[in-house]
């Protein structure tokens, strides 16, 4: 029996098992002018790559190295402000001299975009089923409820520092239909009115704004510009009207409206913008509480202001106090085909059309709401003749702009804060009331009772405006508390027409001006 | 008299800009680079008069980190050739004129 022997082996640590290195040479001179020129290369280096913007390879040094390149976006991006979602290092990371070499990018800026990005993603991966309802869901329920449909409730959109204000404007923006302004102030006396804000959403993010703006006063109403998507115009509280560009860095309008400059007397409560004149300046007009409707240009560096017309003082007013009691305007809005008419709203009850042109009198005067305050009015998208007008009446009246009295009228049981048509047809439009419901007709389907009644902001809140988005089938929903939550319409609120053999007819504009022409004809 | 000031500023004013750490050649991979480079500057801020101090401390680090055996040479004027481990070198400026010299090779 053979017992294995084990071999003598002399443990030697170091050579036993390691692989066997291999071996290089290297051989340099070190001397102060080799160090010398090298550190000057590094420079020049370093110089160049500053100057170029595509890529940025920035190093966190001593301010003596670079004062006059030194980067100005260094860890201060205004999306980043405040925001709660990433954990995020310290804005401004230390500047060490120990991390000086040409191979890392230590500069956080750096990284907003990226983690902007990342946001994003999260929150559309953790709200993923929202996104998916808004894009796939159609209630099939639809089918079995009639002519009735329903609302979805989608992404609720809040904001922190807005505590205490209320939502008074919005708007989407036509270019990016993802995003839409939100104005934030208060309705209450001048007195009270402190602070507002001018945000930005999109739907893509609905838990934090794109884009956040303060106002030393509260911001009543927002335009944005249909083809120059980042002009936004805002009236405020205190008379004044600003507008903002988004393409600028700092939150300052690039425009605003001074005391000497013609600013109102009262709280602006609608701005709408207009085609450029034929100097390509562009401007918009804004209408206000102290009855003045009032046309601004942007000229290079200032706001022109010239009065177009005066709202006339009712007649409760005695005579010799006309010019001085003013009559409230509460609504504006512009003709689609000629711009040059506007639909200005009272606080008086009455509708008044003008035209720019003229400012001694108005075209035409319509008793619109008996002698209370009109919220709202808004031409028909399609068929240009035809307005819709809501008031504090409860009532709802549509109107041929060439008869005195309304087409159709809706009561609808409680103060109307808002209406809107919606943007793919011509009879249907929404209305919101101060108990919570949006109200949705289709005149096409049902002449006299809403498609849909829903309550959509839970008690203690009321929804004071609406605006459906300009291409998909959803609409936001503003409360006195700040927030906005947007829905979406089920199918049986967005019908299309059927010609007789019950085919759909495809959609256009001509389809609809024929839809609103028929039942016109109806009720004359 | 006024050109040897200038020329004292001029070389104050240099020798501020050439101060920062400056990897002339390595091979050696990205988070041990960063280390020893770390460890160099530490070590001749601390010994920032004696040459042969800073040089024993970084070879002793050197040696518990990554293992026998290292070599570190410091100095405002030499000239080397040698045989390193591939992977285990770093040669760096500091201070405006000081060369710092890292290699294992056992």
């Amino acid at each position: 029996m053979s017992v294995p022997q084990k071999a003598a082996v002399k443990s030697e640590p170091d050579v036993a098992c390691k692989p066997k290195p291999l071996y290089a040479n290297f051989s340099a001179n070190a001397s102060r002018s080799e160090i010398y020129d090298f550190y000057q290369e590094e420079l020049k280096r370093r110089e160049t790559n500053k100057n170029k913007e595509e890529r940025p390879i920035i190093d966190e040094e001593d301010d003596e190295g670079d004062e006059e390149t030194q980067c100005t976006a260094k860890g201060e991006d205004w999306y980043w402000q405040d925001s709660s979602e990433e954990e995020e290092a310290p804005a401004s990371a230390e500047p060490s001299g120990l991390r000086n070499f040409t191979y890392k990018k230590h500069d956080i800026s750096q990284l907003a975009h990226a983690v902007k990005m990342m946001e994003r993603a999260v929150v559309q991966n953790i709200h993923g089923d929202i996104t998916d309802d808004f894009l796939y869901f159609e209630d099939p329920a639809d089918e079995f409820r009639g002519e009735k449909g329903t609302l979805l409730p989608l992404w609720k959109f809040q904001y922190d520092k807005a505590k205490g204000l209320s939502v008074t404007a919005l708007c989407w923006s036509t270019e990016y239909n993802d995003l839409f302004a939100v104005g934030l102030g208060s309705y209450g006396y001048t007195h009270e009115d402190r602070v507002g804000m001018l945000l930005f959403y999109t739907r893509k993010m609905h838990t934090y704004p794109e884009f956040i703006f303060n106002t030393d006063s509260g911001v009543m109403c927002i335009d944005i510009h249909k083809q120059l998507s980042h002009l936004v115009a805002v009236g405020l509280n205190n008379g004044c009207v600003a507008v903002y560009s988004l393409l600028e860095k700092s939150k300052q309008p690039i425009y605003k409206s001074t005391a000497s400059a013609g600013k109102h007397k009262g709280p602006v409560m609608q701005v709408k913008w207009q085609e450029d004149h034929l100097d390509s300046n562009h401007n918009f007009i804004s209408v206000s509480a102290d009855g003045r409707v009032g046309s601004w240009t942007l000229r290079e560096h200032e706001l022109v202001f010239t009065d177009i017309i005066k709202l006339p003082a009712t007649d409760k007013v005695p005579d010799d106090l006309k010019d001085v009691i003013a009559t409230a305007g509460t609504s504006l809005d512009v003709h689609k085909q000629y711009d040059c008419f506007f639909l200005v709203a009272s606080q008086s009850g009455t509708i008044y059309k003008g035209s720019k042109f003229i400012s001694s009198t108005f075209l035409e005067e319509y008793d619109a709401h008996f002698l209370m305050s009109v919220k709202c009015v808004r031409w028909n998208p399609f068929y240009s003749n035809v307005f819709v007008s809501c008031g504090l009446d409860w009532m709802v009246k549509i109107w041929d702009e060439r008869i005195k009295s309304p087409v159709f009228t809706f009561d609808l049981r409680a103060d109307v804060t808002d209406v809107a048509w919606a943007p793919y047809s011509s009879t249907v439009f929404a209305a919101i009331t101060t108990d919570r419901k949006v109200h949705v007709f289709d005149l096409s389907v049902n002449k006299y009772e809403a498609l849909c009644q829903q309550i959509v902001v839970s008690r203690k809140k009321r929804p004071v405006k609406i605006e459906f988005n300009p291409v998909h089938p959803i609409i936001i929903v503003g409360d006195d508390r700040g927030h906005v939550i947007s829905l979406k319409l089920s199918p049986n609120l967005r019908k299309k027409p059927k010609d007789k053999k019950g085919h759909e007819l495809p959609s256009g504009p001509e389809v609809e001006i024929a839809k609103m022409e028929q039942l016109l004809s109806l009720v004359r | 008299m006024a050109e040897t000031v200038d020329g004292k500023k001029d070389e104050a004013d240099y020798k501020r800009l050439h101060s920062f750490p400056l990897i002339r050649h390595t091979d050696m991979p990205e988070e041990m680079r960063v280390e020893t480079m770390e460890l160099c500057v530490t070590a001749c801020e601390k010994f920032a008069s004696n040459n042969e101090s800073a040089a024993k401390m970084i070879k002793e680090s050197m040696d518990k980190k990554f293992g026998n055996s290292w070599h570190v040479v410091i100095g405002e004027g030499f000239g080397f050739e040698i045989t390193h481990e591939m992977k285990n070198l770093l040669y760096m400026f500091f201070g405006g004129s000081l060369a710092v010299c890292v290699w294992k090779c056992s």
